[in-house]
């Protein structure tokens, strides 16, 4: 047992004294601060502060499409830092999806084909159909993205996130640009996901209601984890204020 | 975006420099050109006589029209170089005994005139004398009417009668083996015996006066002294040669700059439109904060004027520099005693405006589709674009496809009009490059053709008369010569109607093997007797085709007017010859069995002792050796209007470049998120880079055989461009030339792919994925 009651928890990430600086002397802005962090497998982790506090940095960090300045990150055994860039793109290949604000889907691809270009490389990928029907879109495989509106093709990027079968899942912002209906069901697909999978689901955010749903929520401010707050009740997204 | 802009800026210098340089060039030695001709009094008519009285210039300079008149002894000669086994020819030329000359003046550059009192005393023409190390002071042993004497050089001269000269019966200038030297009258009119007479009459026109009216009325007034018609300057063999020269420069300075411009200005615009509908958010924002549209179009257009007016301003800048060092070689090589510099101020205004046009032009276009949309559209993003309609590639195609690759074909099929840009892009580029890589071939291809097919002798001796064929056999007798083929070359003014050719008829033995007339399958063409073959350039200019009548105005001997058929047309590339059967020639001249000379096959090993048993013929007039021949002319064709093509030539490998390197810019620029995308979700660099690159291979594929086939008609117009009356340039399928126009484009493209790819390696994945379309 450790100190928050719950029984043993395999640890997915464990993080110690990350920091990071961008710029050099009088303009250097330290967005990260020697942040200490572990993340058990499969929670739902929300990650919540105000723009500028260091989260989506933290999460571009631990999902390797940026490096740190100084502190480790531990992946299971793997120590991220230490990897090289071909190293890190096999890490997001193999384990990592990514769903962003702005969707970032291929327009020259339809639904079904943008999921496959990720199953196409992945090592155990699920069959994007079945992808596209966990995130309720079976019906519109073969649109593309031009003919979706803007919660579709955020599922068809999260559909495209979970089709490998990743064990993280992360998601910047990802109801950002969505109404709240849009919005409700992107935030069921990715507890689905969360269930259904297994898959860790890491979400960055601003909106302080969508912590509800999570496992666990990290309070970020200044650039290091001011506070973390384990939910003994969740709420289901449709229970989540907007 | 910087790399690109600079990549634009040196395409439109490009251009302008290309402009500003030729058309400079070209200023430059036609101002030269006149005002060299005008400080010596170089004669507007030249009228050859056997012999005229010296009051006959009275009754000349009476004729309506007639300015000044200079009457002159000219004739020809042999020198005698103790260090060659060759005889040279040369023209005596005679000068005023006690004034300057009124017309045809000579520019001493070195020693000092004759002495009035002293016979043996010259001028020798300084290009010669350059070639053989001769100075003031020096000796000089020359036959002169059958007499051999020694002279003395006081002084070296040039003169723009002389800027190109060339041994009668020979086609290529070469200073080396043609002397022009001066005396006075007294005592070159002794060695001609031509005292109180003079044999040329130089004149000058008044001004306004008509040409054509005075030289009828010349050659009435010589005609009972053997007059061999007269003839205006622009007839004259230096001055036609020069004329030709900057001819040839004026058409490649009007044809050639403009293409490389209109290339320039395709992709100014294609980037601008690129460029706006990226920033089209903020013009969006700037129209909500109330800016004019006019307000939004001047703040971008500044940035395109930036360019435009940067790559232009370079090009200016550039042209002068290098128009400045070519009109130094060009100097040298024409014999200009000075150079009169010139810009020609238009080429700056048009290049200047070309860019600006072309840039604002590309700019206004796409910023019109913004301002359509109202404030809030433009701040929204775009939809993505719509791929609904190229969507289905149909299944089989599909599953042969991963998705990358349906990514690339689906972009390339879905703007058909912008890939399309982005080919004709790169065809023109290649078409440039590939244009200039079959005039470099058509150069090499003339030479070969000159000195390899059309002439295949080693030895062209020339005779000082036409003589009996007896003089054939004495040839054939000579140890080591193991061929003689004999020649008729007859001078003559070649007429269809308003069109004339002042030339000579070439008469050739039907047995013809060593000077043929060819075809366009290189076979020996047979002359059929009483017709005339005419080669392609002659034929062209006296629009005349086979079947044709012509009307051949002989200049020699009896002066008969003849009427000829013409029964083929041959292809030549050196010159423009006309060919007759050699014994209708004859025949017609009512001359049976004469000939002017004739080429030699003989063996290497005795070529020096038939060089000095050539010498000691009295009636050899001059001997020339095809390997130097082939020689002076490849000097010829690179060093003045053809060598131009060389620069053209860097300039069409750049401008290539700049295309494909632009075109790769572009395609990255749109592409930055997706590729970041792409990377993010596990792709390597070499995955996502093969969707752009790809494209740039698809791109350049389709481009390539397009390319071929705009470059097959481009060197047409770049090679007639470059032909002059002296040598004629082919376009020709130089299968070689279409190989390496590949290679500069794959290479091309190769490395813009590598340029851009290290870009893409750089790439900020985080902040390209949070950027808005």
């Amino acid at each position: 047992m450790d100190k928050t009651g719950r029984a043993e928890e395999t640890l997915i990430y464990r993080i110690a004294g990350l920091s990071k600086v961008y710029g050099e002397g009088r303009s250097a802005v330290h967005a990260l601060r020697g942040v200490s962090l572990d993340i058990p497998q499969g929670e739902i982790v929300v990650l919540l502060g105000p723009s500028g506090s260091g989260k989506s940095t933290l999460l571009n960090i631990i999902g390797g499409l940026d490096r740190a300045t100084q502190g480790r990150v531990h992946f299971h055994d793997q120590n991220l830092s230490e990897m090289t860039d071909v190293q890190l793109t096999r890490y997001r290949r193999e384990h990592i999806g990514f769903v962003f604000q702005f969707y970032n889907l291929m327009p020259s691809l339809t639904a079904r084909e943008n999921v496959e270009l990720v199953t196409e490389i992945a090592n155990d990928p699920m069959d994007p159909d079945e992808a596209l029907a966990m995130v309720g879109l079976e019906e519109r495989v073969d649109h593309f993205p031009s003919q979706l509106s803007g919660g579709e093709q955020q599922r068809v990027a999260i559909a495209r996130a979970v089709a490998k079968q990743p064990a993280v899942l992360f998601c910047d912002e990802p109801t950002g640009a969505l109404d709240s209906t849009t919005g409700r069901a992107v935030l069921q697909v990715l507890k689905d996901v969360n269930e259904q999978l297994g898959a860790t689901v890491l979400v960055v955010t601003h909106a302080a209601s969508q912590a509800a749903m999570a496992d666990r929520v990290i309070h970020f401010a200044d650039g290091d984890v001011r506070e973390v707050v384990l939910n003994r009740e969740k709420l289901t997204p449709d229970q989540i204020e907007w | 975006m910087k790399g690109q802009a600079l990549a634009i800026g040196m395409v439109i210098a490009m251009g302008v420099m290309m402009l500003v340089m030729m058309s400079g060039l070209v200023a430059s030695l036609t101002e030269t050109r006149a005002a060299y001709y005008e400080r010596y009094r170089l004669a507007d008519i030249f009228a050859p006589v056997t012999r005229a009285p010296e009051r006959l210039l009275q009754r000349l300079a009476a004729i309506d029209g007639v300015g000044t008149v200079e009457g002159r002894v000219s004739g020809g000669g042999l020198i005698d170089l103790a260090a060659s086994d060759l005889p040279v020819q040369a023209r005596a030329v005679s000068l005023p005994d006690s004034q300057d000359p009124t017309l045809n003046a000579v520019f001493l550059t070195e020693g000092r005139m004759m002495d009035s009192n002293r016979r043996d005393e010259i001028l020798l023409l300084q290009s010669f004398a350059r070639a053989h190390g001769l100075r003031p002071g020096d000796h000089l042993t020359m036959t002169l009417n059958g007499a051999r004497r020694t002279f003395r050089i006081t002084g070296l001269a040039q003169s723009p009668e002389f800027l190109y000269t060339t041994a009668p019966g020979e086609m290529v200038p070469d200073d080396a083996r043609f002397a022009v030297i001066w005396m006075h009258h007294s005592a070159l009119a002794a060695a001609y015996d031509m005292q109180g007479a003079f044999n040329e009459v130089l004149l000058s026109l008044s001004r306004g006066a008509k040409q054509a009216p005075v030289l009828a009325a010349v050659d009435r007034s010589l005609a009972p002294y053997g007059g061999l018609g007269a003839y205006p300057l622009a007839d004259q063999a230096s001055n036609r040669f020069i004329s030709e020269e900057i001819n040839g420069l004026s058409a490649a300075a009007v044809g050639v700059p403009p293409i490389f411009l209109a290339v320039a200005a395709f992709l100014l615009y294609i980037v601008i439109s690129r460029m706006v509908q990226a920033e089209r958010t903020q013009i969006g924002l700037m129209k909500a904060f109330g800016y004019t549209n006019a307000e939004v179009a001047l703040h971008y257009m500044k940035m395109v004027m930036l360019i435009a007016l940067g790559g232009a301003l370079i090009g200016c800048l550039s042209g002068i520099v290098s128009g400045r060092a070519m009109i130094r070689i060009y100097t040298d090589y024409y014999k200009f005693p000075f150079l009169v510099f010139q810009l020609e101020p238009s080429s700056f205004l048009t290049g200047v405006s070309v860019a600006v046009v072309a840039a604002s032009g590309g700019g206004l276009l796409v910023l019109r589709r913004v301002f359509a949309l109202t404030p809030a559209t433009a701040m929204h993003a775009p939809a993505p674009p719509d791929y609904r309609q190229v969507g289905r590639l149909g299944k089989a195609v599909n599953r042969l496809l991963d998705q990358p690759s349906r990514m690339v074909l689906r972009r390339v099929s879905r703007q058909p009009v912008r890939m399309a840009g982005a080919v004709i892009g790169i065809a023109c580029g290649m078409a440039l490059s590939l244009s200039m890589l079959t005039i470099f071939a058509g150069f090499d291809r003339t030479v070969e053709l000159a000195f390899g097919v059309v002439d295949r002798s080693d030895v062209n001796a020339s005779f000082i008369h036409p003589v009996s064929d007896k003089a054939i056999y004495e040839l054939q007798r000579l140890p080591g010569v193991m061929q003689v083929q004999p020649i008729r070359v007859v001078p003559a003014v070649l007429r269809n109607g308003l069109y004339t050719y002042r030339g000579s008829i070439e008469g050739i033995p039907p047995e013809a093997r060593l000077y043929r007339a060819i075809d366009t399958k290189l076979a020996s063409i047979p002359l059929q007797p009483g017709g005339i073959t005419l080669s392609r350039s002659l034929a062209d200019v006296l629009h005349l085709a086979a079947g044709d009548t012509l009307q051949v105005d002989v200049r020699e001997g009896r002066q008969p007017l003849l009427q000829l058929r013409v029964t083929a047309i041959a292809e030549s590339l050196l010159g423009s010859p006309a060919y007759m059967d050699m014994d209708s020639l004859n025949r017609a001249l009512r001359e049976p069995n004469r000939v002017s000379g004739a080429y030699l096959a003989v063996d290497s090993l005795a070529a020096d002792a038939i060089y000095r048993a050539l010498k000691d013929m009295p009636v050899v007039a001059g001997v020339s050796l095809r390997a130097d021949a082939s020689l002076a002319f490849r000097k010829l064709m690179d060093s003045g209007a053809g060598a131009i093509r060389y620069v053209m030539g860097a300039i069409a490998f750049v401008i290539t470049f700049g295309i494909v390197y632009n075109t790769a810019r572009i395609a990255y620029a749109e592409r930055t998120r997706d590729l970041a995308s792409l990377r993010v979700i596990g792709f390597s660099r070499g995955e996502a880079a093969f969707v752009l690159l790809g494209e740039l291979g698809i791109v350049t594929l389709i481009a390539l055989p397009l390319g071929a086939i705009l470059g097959y008609y481009l060197s047409f117009g770049i090679a007639a461009g470059f032909s002059t009356d002296l040598y004629q340039i082919p376009a020709i399928v130089d299968p070689g030339s279409y190989g390496f126009a590949v290679l500069v484009v794959v290479s091309a493209a190769m490395t813009s792919g590598w340029l851009v790819k290290r870009d893409m390696d750089r790439i900020e994945l985080v902040s390209a994925l949070k950027t808005r379309e």
